[in-house]
């Protein structure tokens, strides 16, 4: 695996290629999704990535009506909401998420511990492009 | 590192003032903050020389995104007339005030002042609010912010976890709501003084005026099922579950424990004293509590060698029904899980064994948010002193106070106990 810095710009750089990556501790073998350049656990900086296999469970959800400005543009709307959750991986570690592939108007058919699988969501282009981590229903 | 904490003199609190809370378009920070002042200094029994105070801790979050004006700590300096003395300000979202509070106490405590004065200020409703969710959601951790998160999502988010786990329902969060507004008329500072009943006949009465069909509502629950007055926020966070956008101050003077009786024979004394830091969900212990709140906690019991059954009453941070339940287990007041049944059992009602809340909350009281945190302590400094008026808790012995207060999605939290001797 080339080397990139530890850091969230990289984790969203990866999320742009279409992988979920964390961080892996050299000495203690902890692991972070996201990335985190010092291990909390030793307090060593020696990581190395490690690419997670990208599904999980639901851990838990929220279905949003009343959204920021970026998901507003998106059109999600008092009518119109979106769901989004924290997943808690197949390799132990949690990450925030839009979660697809559910009906945020009917938020009682969404599970928590619903098995999901990872998607990667693409917006705007150029420059400007980014990579929404997301989850679908397995 | 494990010591237990302690001052390094004891501090006293010998006045307290708060701005009416609500949404006021003719008001700005500087108004509402010389109507806290102005209180605090009326509120000082033997008289206070407003020359003789040292320096100024002010709580605030965002007014450089609310109002566009940083830099609050001289311009409130320059208000009470305390320039050229030293102003500074603390921010911790939410939570910004209690942190004000923190460093004006560890002042005294340290030797170096006498009296100093804490508050905090907070300017919201000039935004519309959308923009006040994008202001506020300038707190969350980044990952939350990046794909959505808004403060009512994460309580959400949390509540979801809490239901998969204990088997509670939003038909539990309904029993936090009605119990706050039942505490709100009570208070004349209240941005929304009404029980949820006022709030049910009024809409009644609104519709029978215009001669609409009559909504036959069998009670506070059947109104709060209706989403046509409670519309979904971020699902199962509901309009009444949320706090209300605010504008509002609060202060309160400070001075070393040995001349406190100078100023006031019912000084009421900082006794326990706690600070967390959080790391966002995906980083969290757990999705149903905040460790944050669990830090605060163990430093201000440490402190005050006392346990949760000791605090005769407290303000939490209740941001949203959802976190008042949280709360209440983070501080020990009840069992993990056991939360939402204190509430429904009438544990936490204003003539219960463990009032919570007194105030109205942030639910009905309001929430500026750089305001709160002083503000909660004053509901503590009225209830210990037996000038809380109607909402007077009804025991004799009352001594022991405390607030919770949260800053972002749990990443600042304090946690605070006062003791009248």
């Amino acid at each position: 695996m080339e080397e990139r810095r530890f850091s969230d710009i990289s984790y969203d750089q990866y999320l742009n290629e279409e992988k979920l990556m964390g961080s892996k501790c050299k000495n203690c073998d902890a692991l972070y999704t996201p990335p985190r350049s010092i291990c909390i656990k030793c307090y060593k900086s020696d990581m190395e990535w490690v690419e997670m296999k990208g599904s999980g469970k639901l851990a838990a959800f929220t279905c949003i009506s009343i959204g920021p400005p970026s998901m507003i543009a998106e059109g999600y709307t008092r009518k119109n909401p979106y769901c989004v959750g924290v997943v808690e991986l197949e390799e132990g570690t949690r990450v925030d998420a839009r979660i697809e592939g559910v009906d945020p108007k009917k938020p009682e058919t969404i599970k928590v511990g619903m098995p999901v699988k990872v998607k990667f969501l693409h917006r705007r282009e150029g420059d400007n492009q980014v990579a929404y981590l997301a989850f679908t229903p397995q | 590192m494990g010591k237990q904490k302690k001052l390094g003199r004891g501090v006293a609190i010998v006045g307290a003032g708060m701005s009416k809370f609500g949404m006021f378009k003719d008001k700005d920070s500087k108004d509402l903050f010389a109507e806290a002042f102005n209180e605090m200094i009326s509120s000082v029994d033997k008289g206070v020389d407003p020359n003789d105070i040292e320096a100024l801790y002010l709580g605030n979050f965002s007014n450089d995104f609310f109002v566009h004006q940083a830099h609050w700590g001289p311009l409130i300096s320059d208000l009470i007339g305390l320039a050229p003395k030293p102003s500074t300000r603390t921010e911790g979202a939410c939570a910004s005030s209690a942190l004000a509070l923190r460093e004006g106490v560890f002042a005294i405590a340290s030797g170096f002042y006498d009296m100093v004065l804490v508050g905090g200020a907070e300017e919201m409703s000039k935004c519309s609010t959308e923009e006040v969710a994008e202001g506020l959601a300038l707190a969350t951790v980044p990952y939350e912010g990046k794909v959505g998160f808004t403060f009512p999502g994460v309580f959400g988010l949390i509540a979801t976890a809490y239901f998969a786990k204990y088997g509670a329902s939003h038909e539990d969060l309904m029993n936090v709501t009605i119990k706050s507004h039942n505490n709100a008329p009570l208070n004349p500072k209240a941005q929304i003084p009404y029980t949820v009943r006022d709030l049910m006949n009024n809409k009644i009465a609104r519709i029978k005026k215009k001669g609409g069909p009559v909504p036959q509502w069998e009670d506070e629950k059947a109104f709060l099922r209706d989403l046509s007055v409670n519309p979904v926020v971020a699902w199962p966070m509901y309009l009444y579950d949320c706090c209300p956008i605010s504008d509002g101050a609060s202060c309160m003077l400070l001075v070393a424990e040995d001349i406190a009786k100078n100023f006031t024979d019912n000084p009421l004394y900082v006794m326990g004293m706690g600070q967390g830091s959080g790391r966002g969900f995906h980083a969290a212990d757990s999705l149903t509590s905040f460790e944050a709140t669990k830090n605060a906690a163990t430093e201000a019991y440490g402190m005050s060698g006392l346990k949760p059954e000791d605090i005769q009453f407290s303000e939490v941070h209740d941001c949203f029904s959802m976190a008042e339940i949280i709360h209440t287990e983070d501080l020990g007041f009840f069992n993990p899980g056991e939360g939402y049944k204190a509430v429904s059992d009438g544990l936490t009602r204003l003539d219960g064994p463990k009032p919570i809340n007194t105030s109205g909350g942030l639910k009905c009281k309001g929430h500026p948010v750089g305001a709160t945190g002083v503000s909660q302590l004053l509901e503590v400094w009225k209830q210990l002193r037996n000038e809380a008026g109607e909402r007077q808790i009804p025991n004799k012995n009352l001594r022991i106070g405390a607030a919770h207060n949260l800053g972002g999605t749990g990443g600042t939290c304090t946690f605070t106990i006062l003791e009248r001797r």
